[in-house]
């Protein structure tokens, strides 16, 4: 079936089975690459992307299920070579290390940033929000310490 | 002119890869451009142990759109060389299948699911054998495995004492013997990128690339396998999502694949293991059972240890051997003793092989010493940390294998900062945020672990790297490290520029490809920033001489090294390539197993507080301090992050990870039930840096990327002791594991 679908703001027609996986039809149709497969079954959230403004596991969301609605990536986080403030941050923390799960991290935590829903304190309760709101994505080299490091100074930078 | 922006070593430059990774730009194997390039998929054995007698093709599938490969099709050798030869690219008709999940034939088509739908029309067909899974039982060796014992290594360590009677006799005259048996599980590394990997030929050259953290292993593996010359085959490493081992020997395998089929079907072939097969198929730590016994005089001194410690290696003999020794390289711990025995086998079964994992052995036993120090300073009434300190090898003591400890000893200083930073225990009886009762403790340990290569395999390696000024005056770093994510590029360009003393941006490290970088060795054992990068500062440094000298006799002295480097370099490259040599003193007996056994230790203790949830009986980690002496950080953000990571891979293997094997086939095959670590599983990791310099080190770096798999699943045995007074001897230390000993708990408690 045609598939239209706006993905980081263009809009696109992919000609694809609706039971194709959104991870395929944006990594195979549109080369957009940035979006990771780690296991297949919405377990390691590498593979998170925004669809309408709700973080999903783009493994588990069949093609047809995104005609007519709103598709951000990796790829759609910065503007032009201006890094979100959550990339900026993951950058400076040391945040990413082997870099295969950071772009669902980044999709993820860009979100609760820009909804304001991780607050810009290092306290206990801020960090657990954090853990909280990400134990959807897994990364199995950092131990996440400096990942929380990261969304919390990006949710202070953008609240200055 | 921009001002000159030296990165001075010691800070924290932001990795080299960093903006490419969080935009998702940094191309993974599968993210690569390949047009027409057709998928792989493998047909594996059902059965552990049987002969292959036959391959059938189900004549209903039509064939002609895919290619097969059998062992039939190899060119060369059968084998996929590591160590030994026993291992077969592809069981051949007529020979032995050894595993669940083995290799047997392979198949190639223009898209992924129909690779996979062909290799479910490809039915091997296995007359079974019994099959071994219990090490106890291969070493009764009825059925043989490998060879007449079904042992496919053994060590000993013996330090003061010639025979066994004298042995026996030390523990005849102990005042107090501790000992038990400790069991360690097998562990999935769950790197988040499969294993991948792509071939094609071209020329009659093969050109592999994939994930994988050892260039030169592959191109060793191929070399037989495919029957090139070395000029033959040429591999590189794409961009790795995470290694920890399990992209050290298995990439050989999927390499051997992937070559195989390109060959036949004369193009190119990339193969993407799915999660399932990947956890299934691939190697994982090799579960251990060290039984540990220490004799003790009247002052609480050891007088002898005696380690006997057994692994199960799978079905061929992989890299058992050298994880193997160096699992009793450190068996004895870093304590003090006069007489050691320390036996080590690791044995064959019919299990997928078991591998290299971080820490290589060392996690295994460290946690069963870790636990005779618990036990040890319990009988006495010591405090745990206050035993240890007692107890723990300093400059000048020698260690089981006789080796006499000069510099980079961080022992005062890493017990020191866990006693700073301990604080007062919290409450021991609580209620955690779910209103369930809980019981807390508190556990501590302290292990080293040896930095870089055992023994003598520095110098039979003797890794090589490049420094080159390019035409256009820049700088290169040419080496076979990988940077699969423990930011190896980053440190190489801190160092080279440090050392050259240039703004990184002259930087640059070339990617890892056999047909451009010398061997400098494979990115393994915690060698990378301490053996590589000190080749490449080495290599940095004389380079910068000969340009200094060249711009004397070019009447160019004096002016910046950027101004000299475009000069020379408008008249052709110039390169420094320096080879590894020894540090002084550092001596080592293959035969007797005495000597230096490491040039280097690093050194760490660990602080845990649990929480065990009375009414689930889980093990909540509240708080873990890790104190990690790495002789100097190059770049502190970097070297915490990877001491954080490896803390939390101890963490989840001490109590929720675990690999469950049934009828020699992994049970848990997939990450639903495969568990690791969340953000909400994970405590803050506080990890405290200490820095005490390994003179033969880049400004006095040794290796940091093992260590901290070692201890911290101790200190979380240790603490669950504390909380409920019953010693836990085995991991991991899951609700299951908790119940059971519920009725010989040490306190008034339990279910609300």
């Amino acid at each position: 079936m045609k598939i239209a679908l706006e993905v980081n703001g263009a809009a696109h027609a992919v000609d694809a089975s609706p039971w194709k996986r959104l991870l395929d039809v944006l990594r195979e149709d549109l080369r957009l690459t940035g979006t990771k497969e780690g296991c297949g079954e919405g377990e390691c959230g590498a593979c998170t992307v925004m669809l309408d403004g709700e973080a999903v596991n783009s493994c588990l969301v069949a093609a047809g299920q995104c005609h007519g609605r709103k598709v951000t990536t990796v790829e759609g986080l910065a503007n032009g070579d201006v890094l979100h403030a959550v990339q900026k941050a993951l950058v400076k923390c040391g945040g990413a290390q082997c870099g295969i799960c950071t772009p669902g991290i980044a999709v993820c935590a860009a979100h609760l940033v820009d909804r304001g829903l991780v607050q810009g304190k290092d306290d206990a309760s801020a960090r657990a929000q954090v853990r909280e709101l990400l134990a959807g994505n897994i990364c199995r080299c950092t131990g996440y310490q400096l990942i929380v490091d990261a969304v919390i100074e990006a949710a202070r930078e953008v609240s200055k | 002119m921009d001002p000159v922006v030296v990165p001075p070593v010691g800070a924290s430059l932001p990795r080299v890869d960093g903006v490419a990774k969080v935009t998702g730009r940094a191309r993974y194997l599968d993210d690569l451009d390949a047009p027409g390039v057709w998928h792989g998929a493998t047909v594996r054995s059902k059965v552990p142990h049987g002969v292959l007698e036959a391959i059938d093709l189900d004549p209903a599938f039509d064939w002609s759109r895919v290619t097969v490969v059998t062992a039939a099709d190899i060119p060369g050798q059968n084998v996929i060389l590591a160590i030994e030869e026993d291992q077969p690219a592809l069981v051949a008709v007529g020979a032995r299948v050894m595993h669940v999940d083995e290799p047997i034939a392979l198949v190639a088509a223009p898209t992924r699911e129909l690779a996979f739908e062909a290799a479910r029309h490809v039915v091997p067909r296995i007359s079974p054998r019994p099959p071994v899974y219990d090490v106890d039982e291969a070493l009764a060796a009825k059925t043989r495995l490998y060879k007449d014992t079904n042992v496919f290594k053994e060590y000993a360590v013996r330090k003061g004492h010639a025979s066994d009677a004298e042995f026996e006799a030390v523990f005849a005259k102990a005042v107090q013997v501790i000992e038990g048996t400790y069991s360690t599980s097998p562990q999935e590394q769950m790197y988040i990128e499969p294993q991948a990997m792509m071939a094609e030929w071209s020329d009659g050259r093969c050109y592999i690339v994939g994930s994988m953290q050892c260039p030169y292993y592959v191109h060793k593996a191929m070399k037989p396998l495919l029957g090139v010359e070395p000029e033959g085959v040429v591999i590189t490493q794409a961009v790795t999502g995470g290694g920890f081992g399990g992209k050290e020997e298995y990439p050989s395998m999927i390499a051997a694949h992937v070559a195989l089929l390109a060959h036949k079907a004369q193009r190119a072939v990339k193969m993407v293991y799915d999660r399932d097969e990947d956890i299934a198929a691939t190697t994982k730590r090799h579960p251990a059972r060290t039984h540990h016994r220490m004799a003790l005089d009247a002052q609480g001194d050891i007088l002898a240890i005696d380690v006997d410690c057994v692994m199960d290696g799978g079905a061929y003999l992989t890299l058992s051997p050298v994880v193997l020794s160096r699992g009793i390289l450190h068996a004895a711990g870093p304590y003090k003793c006069p007489v050691t025995r320390v036996r080590g086998r690791v044995v064959a079964t019919n299990h997928p092989p078991h591998g290299a994992f971080r820490g290589f052995g060392a996690p295994q036993t460290t946690f069963a010493y870790e636990r005779q120090l618990q036990k040890l300073a319990i009988a006495r009434g010591e405090d745990p940390l206050a035993a240890r300190s007692r107890l723990a090898l300093r400059s000048g003591d020698t260690t089981s294998t006789g080796q006499q400890l000069g510099f980079s000893v961080g022992t005062d200083e890493v017990i020191g900062a866990i006693q700073r930073a301990a604080g007062t225990p919290p409450a021991r009886d609580g209620v955690n945020a779910n209103g369930a009762p809980v019981r807390r403790g508190r556990g501590v340990c302290f292990y080293f672990h040896g930095a870089g290569f055992t023994g003598s395999g520095e110098q039979r390696l003797a890794g090589r790297a490049t420094i080159a000024l390019t035409t256009d005056g820049r700088f290169e770093v040419r080496s076979s490290s990988t940077d699969i994510g423990q930011g190896a590029i980053t440190m190489f360009t801190q160092i080279c520029a440090a050392a050259l003393g240039v703004d990184a941006s002259l930087v640059s490290v070339v990617d890892p490809s056999t047909a451009q970088v010398p061997d400098s060795g494979p990115t393994v054992a915690s060698r990378t920033c301490m053996v590589v990068g000190g080749l490449v500062q080495t290599g940095s440094r004389a380079l910068r001489e000969s340009l200094e000298t060249w711009a004397k006799e070019h009447g160019m002295a004096g002016r910046p090294l950027p101004d000299i480097a475009k000069a020379r370099g408008a008249k052709g490259e110039l390169t420094e390539t320096v080879q590894y040599e020894p540090p002084p003193g550092v001596h080592w007996d293959d035969v007797t197993y005495t000597g230096s056994a490491y040039p280097v230790y690093g050194w760490a203790a660990c602080l845990v507080d649990v929480a065990v949830d009375l009414d689930t009986y889980e093990v909540t980690i509240e708080r873990c301090v890790q104190a990690v002496d790495v002789g100097k950080a190059i770049n502190p953000v970097i070297v915490k992050g990877q001491i954080d990571g490896g803390t939390l891979q101890a963490l989840g293997w001490a109590v929720l990870e675990n690999v469950v094997y049934k009828d020699g086939r992994v049970l848990n095959a997939s990450m639903t039930n495969c568990i690791v670590p969340t953000f909400a599983d994970a405590p803050e990791l506080e990890t405290i840096l200490i820095e005490v310099p390994y003179p033969f080190g880049p400004s006095g770096a040794k290796g940091v990327g093992e260590i901290p798999m070692d201890g911290p699943a101790a200190a979380v045995a240790n603490a669950v002791e504390d909380a409920l007074g019953v010693a836990f001897d085995a991991i991991p230390i899951s609700p299951e594991a908790v119940a059971a000993t519920r009725p010989r708990w040490k306190f008034t408690g339990g279910a609300s």
